[in-house]
């Protein structure tokens, strides 16, 4: 056993330090095996069902959408047909954001980074010809959410599928979405209660709907470290929980439809300890604070992403590579649904190749490499077990910190949570340009500019604008003027009256209202969100 | 070089990712720099207005979702009917090399890929703020 005291020490990003060795010792010493327990049972460190991916593999669901509904059809089913699993679907900045196409504000913007949205017909067209029992669909949706789930719902409906058995997921989580992303639109607060109504009607309406998706993954990648990235997830988690108890639901009715969306990148065992120890944790939350009864409650269901900020411009194809240890850990740290972002994303949309490649290097995991052969092979290592006590009690300070500071809702209104991460995001910032944190081919290993090749570009179509202008109106034009009015007025009527606005968003979206048109009814009640500014 | 130097940083269009925009502020405070951030999804007419009533050296823009080029095709006429041409006007961000003639071309003194030192870029502003 090396003894030698001159050996640099490590201290992981979430400022727990490394050993050069672990024993029994140090498993002991950080709190023993107690929260380790069997795959499929309370705490649930070891996995939510138990036998995992031995029974099914993880799904794969790669991040999919650009220009309009009809291409992004076209590479959902060129997908499914390479043997994807799931849909993730990336819809444009304008449609996140609650404007139509023909806004001033999306000049540029329509169908540049996902698919342009304005009414029910585009949803009718982008998941046309796809069975939705058995490709589950997940909407990359957080501002505007309640009008795209509603687009779900009802495009679903329509096609004869019985919702109350409809399985999908909604990211809806819009709390994230002030501490990065930043596709917010309503101030904090009736953002909150637009989840709540989303919980609240698919509990009663669309109970196998899974209507929001907490994620730490945006947090992390706007600077947060693994530990925080989860901590804040579950802060978040409790807000909506919090919020949909207070509409005198059960906690059994809902919390069993919350699922979360965690981020990869960074160091292997740190990150399979940040899965296991954050799945220990949320159960306990749930069945100790909660008081929940039903195991499905206490489930850290997940969606795990190979995360974009540890990819990198610099040689892109090493990126690959990156993509490829970042599924390890997802399949090690027990995801239910994995996406990988691609390594041509530091560029441009995902080419198809890029793609391809992305979904392969899953498939590579699940059907060569034995990662689906035996549930959570490295419990029961010293260090993993060590570092999995290790993470969880860091997530324990940092939730106590912020529950003792005024809860989430109150950090996030002020802009505390967002100024502690950017102030994380500038230390990591300083620490690569510095070399004190190695990145390959960035800052060592670089080679010659003329010696790096640019991948190919995924081509912005200049024209879509107008054609997806053109679309929306010819909808507008067939629709009942009467109808849509009439149901206009509900949303805002309910929204005034702080009745749940989903039942009123279902009707206006089965009229073919627009997301812009919705939008602007509920901005009339709630208002705009002005960010803080804080440093 | 020029003492109190006031720089704008702007996050041009829809565009959601700040991560690194609130870097190079924090970046360009602990430099000495005087910087007013504008928070998310600023048109090319508030960059415009916001660069007059600040009074500032520097207009810098940070874009990450590739819509920065038709942004800056507007922000140049506005910049010269407003005469803020002389102002430096620089560009960070997810900016492909493919792009860079243009923007050149549109006025943009300086372009400041991701991973760029933040050295260079105040080095630049101090060298070319008169």
């Amino acid at each position: 056993m090396s003894t030698d005291s001159d050996l640099k020490p490590v201290i992981n990003e979430s400022g727990i330090e490394v050993k050069p060795l672990y024993t029994a010792e140090d498993v002991e010493m950080s709190g023993g095996i107690e929260m380790v327990g069997n795959p499929g049972e309370y705490p649930f460190t070891r996995g939510i069902h138990p036998d995992m991916y031995r029974k099914r593999p993880w799904t794969m669901r790669q991040y999919t959408g650009f220009a309009n509904a009809k291409k992004t059809n076209e590479r959902f089913k060129y997908l499914i047909a390479n043997g994807q699993t799931g849909l993730n679907v990336a819809f444009d900045l304008p449609t996140q954001i609650g404007l139509d196409t023909d806004d001033p504000m999306a000049v540029g913007e329509v169908g540049r980074v996902g698919m342009a949205v304005d009414t029910l017909r585009d949803f009718e067209i982008a998941f046309d010809g796809i069975d939705l029992e058995k490709i589950t669909v997940s909407l990359t949706i957080n501002g505007a959410a309640a009008v795209l789930i509603a687009m779900y719902l009802a495009m679903a409906e329509k096609r004869g599928y019985d919702i109350t058995k409809l399985r999908g997921t909604a990211q809806n989580d819009i709390l994230k979405e002030f501490i990065g992303r930043g596709t917010w639109i309503f101030p904090v607060e009736p953002s909150v209660r637009l989840v709540c109504d989303t919980i609240e009607y698919c509990a009663n309406n669309a109970p196998k709907y899974t209507p929001v998706s907490v994620c730490g993954y945006h947090i992390r990648e706007s600077g947060a470290d693994p530990a925080e990235e989860m901590a804040y997830a579950f802060c978040i988690a409790k807000a909506y929980t919090d919020g949909a108890l207070e509409r005198g639901l059960d906690i059994d009715e809902f919390a069993g439809r919350l699922s979360f969306n965690f981020n990869i990148y960074g160091n292997i065992f740190e990150q399979v300890a940040k899965f296991r120890a954050g799945r220990g944790l949320w159960a306990k939350i749930m069945k100790e604070e909660y008081n929940a009864q039903n195991p499905r409650s206490m489930w850290l269901r997940m969606i795990a992403g190979g995360g974009g900020n540890g990819l990198y411009a610099e040689q892109p194809e090493v990126n690959i590579m990156r993509g490829a240890y970042y599924a390890l850990i997802g399949a090690l740290g027990g995801a239910q649904t994995m996406a990988l972002c691609c390594y041509d994303e530091a560029y441009t949309i995902p080419s198809e190749f890029a793609q391809r490649l992305s979904l392969r290097t899953m498939q590579l995991l699940a059907e060569e490499s034995g990662l689906c052969d035996t549930v959570d092979p490295l419990a029961g290592s010293y260090y993993v077990e060590t570092m999995t006590n290790q993470m969880r009690q860091r997530m324990e300070e940092i939730i106590a910190e912020v529950d003792a500071q005024g809860g989430i809702i109150k950090q996030v209104s002020e802009g505390a949570i967002q100024s502690r991460v950017s102030a994380r995001a500038y230390d990591t910032q300083r620490k690569i340009l510095s070399g004190e944190i190695r990145k390959v081919g960035v800052n060592c290993y670089q080679i010659e500019e003329e010696d790096e090749h640019e991948p190919e570009y995924h081509p912005y179509d200049e024209v879509a604008t107008q054609k997806q202008i053109d679309s929306m109106n010819a909808v507008k034009a067939e629709r009942n003027p009467a109808d849509v009015e009439r149901t206009l007025a509900r949303v805002k009527d309910d929204a005034e009256a702080g009745e749940n606005v989903m039942p009123a968003i279902m009707n206006a979206v089965k009229a073919y209202a627009t997301v812009g048109e919705i939008t602007r009814k509920l901005t009339e009640v709630y208002g705009d969100y002005q960010e803080p500014i804080r440093f | 070089m020029k003492s109190n130097i006031r720089v704008l940083i702007a996050k041009p269009g829809l565009d959601g990712h700040d991560q690194g925009a609130k870097v190079v502020v924090r970046a360009l405070m602990d430099a000495g720099f005087e910087v007013i951030y504008t928070g998310l999804r600023q048109s090319p007419e508030a960059v415009a207005r916001i660069a007059m009533e600040e009074d500032v050296d520097v207009i810098g823009l940070s874009s990450m979702a590739g819509s920065h080029i038709q942004f800056c095709r507007r922000l140049k006429e506005l910049l010269e009917e407003n005469k803020l041409t002389d102002k430096l006007w620089i560009i960070g961000g997810n900016i492909p090399k493919r792009g860079y003639e243009e923007l050149k071309a549109l006025g943009l003194d300086g372009i400041f890929p991701t991973g760029t030192h933040f050295e260079e870029i105040t080095d630049f502003i101090n060298e070319n703020v008169t």
